[in-house]
């Protein structure tokens, strides 16, 4: 018998607000494979991350992680567990430092290789940052801190939500390149991400949602560019 | 007493408001909640360790250690069994809770120690003094409340900055869904952080208890200048606690000085002023005066 998928969704249903956001999604994630979830603006791409974070509660469905059902825990315990959400917006804590910021992850951070010195070999822009407050960082810098700060918890499956959002060119490029190098390191990781070229050049599945519903998915080298495109704006069902 | 004189008490005098802000200021700046039974627990505290005193006998500040081991017990479960649900109902449910719990409170005083005014035996350095010279008299005991205070808040802030607790606070203070998804329990810490606020309420209890006679309604009484200390040094912000205890003492001595029963007034008026300027900066009232002005 195979082992089960790290991140197992099953039928999930969730609201945002009074919108149904995500429709009977089921997607599985296997350990070490980077899936890129795209699709247009409302979609329900970021419910979808938040529900699987525990910021949301779904209304129907299972979420299993390594097996084990975790639709009704807590976001502090699934963290523990081993999932991390970058939020979208950063949502850093703007009166502590950048170093104040990495250490509150680590309160319950599983064991593992990250510590604080190891998120500032990783982002090097951060090292001489670490005593400033999030407030005070340019953007790039406070998304650099938001991912160092979840790699701080010793993830198993990393939840990036929007990461090149309102950012300048050079500072995606660098974060990218921080995302290879952890892609390279193994880590799993489940992305949204609304630049198709980006998430295409980093992921070895891609996912695609329209109005709350998965309507594409296959691996990305074996997708052509117009499936995607197509998927993205509800031109042509595929599945 | 000379003006100096009335100066150097309202100093004192404001470590005792600033002991008894601190807990209030604590909840709001970490959970948004105005604690009015604040003054409640910390009249509790007074009157067990009164009891503590009255069954084992010994000295006020020995008896003081089992009551706010227990204080700090009593406000984890008071959050995790009360405060935690009244959270979930909004900002006013929380408001009224403990409007409902200061009235349980002092109607459980009533019933078990009476209506009968008591006193806590504050030991020697109560009646001692320091003759500063020109008929200027300070008296020990207030000093010592007053580096009490100044020591609680120091204590607090190093716990604030310093520590993995302090972090948790301040982050869960600033966005709590956030600090969820970073693995910290935030009902764990508000729970932690009652504790303390609680804890801190009960020492100035029995420090004010040492310093006056208290019976079941003076909770509310103190609670006014506790919330007006707070509210002057800046909601939320923990030195700002002592400078506003201090700015409160000092104008009711000097209130007194006038005359002896402006002084709750004196305090009042302050504080009024201080909320009336912060209404008009915030409202750019003061750029306009400036504009006439000029």
């Amino acid at each position: 018998m195979s082992a089960p998928p790290l991140l197992s969704i099953q039928g999930i249903d969730a609201r945002h607000g009074l919108l149904q956001a995500v429709r009977k999604v089921s997607l599985d994630v296997g350990e070490g494979e980077t899936v890129a979830l795209v699709g247009a603006n409302g979609a329900g791409k970021t419910t979808l991350l938040r529900t699987i974070a525990g910021a949301h509660r779904p209304y129907g469905g299972r979420i299993l992680f390594e097996g084990r059902d975790i639709t009704h825990m807590p976001a502090y315990r699934r963290t523990r567990m081993g999932i991390a959400l970058v939020p979208e917006g950063r949502r850093l804590f703007p009166q502590l430092t950048v170093e104040e910021n990495l250490l509150v992850a680590g309160a319950a951070r599983r064991s593992g290789s990250w510590g604080v010195d190891e998120v500032l070999d990783a982002f090097p822009l951060l090292r001489p940052l670490r005593g400033k407050r999030a407030a005070s960082l340019s953007g790039g810098e406070q998304q650099a801190t938001a991912i160092g700060r979840a790699l701080m918890t010793n993830p198993r499956l990393l939840l990036l939500d929007e990461m090149s959002l309102g950012l300048a060119p050079v500072a995606v490029e660098g974060l990218y390149r921080s995302l290879t190098m952890l892609i390279e390191s193994g880590t799993t990781i489940l992305l949204v991400e609304q630049d198709l070229s980006r998430a295409l050049g980093v992921a070895s599945r891609v996912v695609c949602m329209l109005e709350g519903r998965l309507v594409l998915q296959g691996a990305a080298g074996e997708l052509s560019r117009e499936q995607v495109t197509d998927a993205y704006f509800g031109l042509r069902a595929a599945s | 007493m000379s003006w100096v004189d009335a100066v150097v008490h309202g100093i004192l005098l404001g470590g005792v408001y600033a002991l008894l802000a601190t807990g209030l200021s604590l909840m709001f700046g970490v959970m948004r909640i105005i604690n009015l039974a604040h003054g409640s627990l910390a009249l509790v505290g007074a009157y067990m360790t009164f009891l503590v005193v009255e069954h084992a006998g010994g000295s006020t500040y020995v008896a003081m250690l089992p009551v706010l081991a227990g204080a700090l017990v009593v406000g984890y479960a008071l959050q995790r069994t009360v405060l935690e649900r009244s959270l979930r109902g909004g900002e006013l449910v929380p408001l009224l809770t403990t409007f409902g719990l200061l009235i349980v409170i002092a109607n459980l005083l009533q019933k078990f120690f009476s209506p009968d005014v008591r006193g806590l035996a504050s030991g020697g350095i109560g009646t001692a003094n320091w003759s500063v010279g020109g008929g200027l008299t300070i008296a020990w005991f207030d000093v010592l409340v007053l580096v009490i205070a100044v020591g609680v808040l120091t204590g607090l802030h190093l716990l604030l900055r310093r520590t993995q607790l302090g972090r948790e606070l301040r982050a869960t203070a600033a966005d709590a869904d956030t600090a969820e998804l970073l693995g910290v329990n935030s009902r764990a810490v508000y729970a932690r952080a009652t504790a303390i606020a609680v804890a801190t309420a009960a020492l100035a209890g029995v420090f004010f208890a040492m310093r006056s006679n208290f019976d079941p309604t003076t909770g509310p009484t103190q609670l006014i200048y506790a919330f007006e200390a707070v509210v002057i040094g800046g909601v939320g912000s923990l030195w700002g606690t002592l400078v506003g205890g201090i700015v409160l003492g000092v104008a009711q001595t000097v209130g007194a000085q006038i005359d002896v029963q402006y002084f709750a007034l004196a305090g009042h008026v302050v504080f009024l002023a201080v909320l009336t300027c912060r209404a008009m900066l915030q409202a750019g009232g003061l750029r306009v005066l400036g504009r006439l002005a000029a």
